[in-house]
């Protein structure tokens, strides 16, 4: 084999196995030591070495086993070169500990990912840690998609890797009483991380586009590891359903459709069949939630737009539990829309100005497009025409903005 | 891992409870202590004196500088600590829940700076 088949071969295996097992070896090496930080860059100086190395002597046929050892020894390097700050000699005994037979490599990316969305970490930096520390992902990418400067990224994933080492926040799976409430906060992290790479619809945006892949492995993995909680299963459905309909919500010219004008058989079939799926075996564990409900009115909405066959008493239904679970002034926006179908525009604007008495939901878009969907419906029309041009101010994808225009003038 | 649990708390409310309330209060406050002696985690603690005896000193201009009052003036006052011993901050925060302070003040949880954290 030429060197430069060899390299090709290296960097191709490396690369595989920094997709399939980066989380796995971060959480691995970090779990004893409590430190994401040096675990991450031991990891790193790891692949280097892969890189030089894989060409000349051929892959191993253990390449995560290789690199662990690697970064392990690299991890030692690094405290005892440290040895005349701090006594090391614990620490290196704790990661000597871990030196058992590196084939079978448990995975505790769950407990990482618990202790990346820890709520003693800032709520806003726990998704973009958990790209980090799991994924592998650079805060370059992870400032993209977050709206971020890249030097801010940076110093915040630097701060609450601190943070995590510092107050020995553990990397662990939290006792089954609290269980609920701080899985709750993982998938609102990995929900998070979806919604971003959601904000590019047209999917131009290549490294957005990426996030909600990202988002589904992560949702995945959650659900895999965690067979018994129904909510990981209930937020895969809900953006597996979210993602089949990617295509359909814009138009070959890149105009926004909205759900009722899409037309289903640009729906991807398979994975909306994977959503039923894992929303059935969620129902089965028998405790609803918020991801559970969310991806059941998903599931209705398809269901009507597929059949044709209304089904408004039962999206009410749906959103009335969602709202009692969660009293968020979004669903309350949508429920208006419901309501609008059940019991006609005067009632809903009734539901949707109660929603309203919450102030910093004037700044938001689709509360001003319902307002204005809503009145013009009454035939206020002057009203909506208010309605929808607040809409139009708040709106930042132009694809929307333009929508809302052409309703506004239509 | 040792960690500091600072309570904070309206010192202004103590006089104004009847002396009932203020016993209730205290024994709240010893079986907390006696639930940390209990558990082997308690590494030291102390109630403060209230911040009107508090003094505050600085160097400025080479001379310490010495000012009557806290450091810092708020709504709510360092009260006491409880220095603690426990595996992670899970265990910490569990016991801080625990702090009749939570209840009517707030508990700030320090990690202390030993050796294991000093790198």
């Amino acid at each position: 084999m030429s060197v430069i088949e060899g390299d090709e071969q290296a960097r191709s295996t490396a690369d595989a196995v920094a997709r399939r097992s980066y989380g796995k070896l971060v959480a691995f090496l970090a779990a004893r030591t409590g430190d994401v930080a040096a675990a991450e860059d031991a990891l790193s100086e790891a692949f280097a070495a892969a890189l030089k190395d894989w060409p000349q002597q051929g892959c191993p046929s253990n390449p995560e086993g290789w690199l662990l050892t690697v970064a392990r020894r690299k991890n030692i390097d690094r405290i005892r070169a440290q040895r005349h700050e701090e006594p090391a000699a614990d620490r290196l005994q704790t990661i000597a500990e871990g030196s058992e037979g590196a084939d079978e490599i448990p995975d505790r990316r769950l407990g990482l990912m618990f202790a990346c969305a820890h709520p003693a970490i800032d709520e806003s930096i726990r998704a973009p840690l958990i790209l980090q520390a799991v994924l592998g992902l650079d805060a370059k990418t992870i400032a993209s998609a977050f709206l971020a400067s890249p030097a801010a990224m940076s110093k915040r994933l630097v701060r609450a890797k601190e943070k995590i080492r510092q107050a020995a926040i553990p990397l662990r799976i939290p006792d089954r009483d609290e269980l609920p409430q701080r899985l709750a906060a993982v998938l609102d992290a990995i929900y998070a991380t979806f919604s971003e790479g959601w904000a590019d619809p047209q999917g131009t945006d290549a490294t957005r586009r990426d996030f909600t892949e990202e988002a589904l492995f992560l949702g995945r993995l959650t659900a895999e590891l965690l067979p018994r909680e129904p909510e990981p299963l209930g937020l895969l459905a809900l953006m597996l359903h979210a993602e089949a309909r990617r295509r359909a919500r814009r138009t070959p010219d890149g105009e926004y459709v909205p759900l009722a004008e899409q037309d289903p058989a640009l729906w991807d079939a398979q994975m909306i069949y994977e959503a039923e799926a894992a929303l059935k075996r969620a129902g089965a564990l028998g405790a609803i939630g918020r991801f559970q409900l969310e991806a059941a009115l998903q599931s209705a909405h398809v269901d009507r737009c597929r059949n044709g066959r209304p089904n408004w008493p039962e999206v009410l239904q749906l959103y009335d539990a969602l709202l009692a679970l969660t009293g968020s002034p979004v669903i309350a926006i949508n429920r208006a829309l419901a309501v609008a179908e059940v019991s006609g525009a005067t009632k809903a604007l009734e539901a949707l100005e109660a929603a309203a008495v919450n102030s910093c939901i004037k700044d938001y878009q689709p509360y001003w497009a319902a307002r204005g969907e809503l009145l013009s419906r009454t035939g206020a029309s002057e009203e909506a025409r208010q309605a929808w041009q607040m809409a139009i101010g708040l709106e930042k994808d132009p694809a929307v903005r333009r929508f809302l225009q052409n309703r506004n003038a239509g | 891992m040792q960690y500091i649990l600072m309570a904070y708390v309206d010192e202004a409310q103590w006089p104004k409870m009847t002396k009932a309330q203020q016993e209730q209060g205290m024994a709240a406050y010893m079986a907390y202590t006696s639930a940390l002696n209990e558990a082997g985690v308690l590494k030291g603690s102390n109630r403060l004196q209230p911040v009107a005896t508090a003094t505050t000193v600085r160097i400025a201009n080479d001379k310490p500088q010495v000012l009557d009052g806290p450091y810092v003036d708020s709504k709510e006052q360092l009260g006491g600590y409880f220095l603690i011993d426990v595996p992670d901050l899970d265990a910490a925060l569990s016991w801080a829940a625990r702090c009749p302070a939570a209840g009517h003040g707030a508990v700030e949880v320090r990690p202390i700076w030993g050796m294991a954290a000093a790198a």
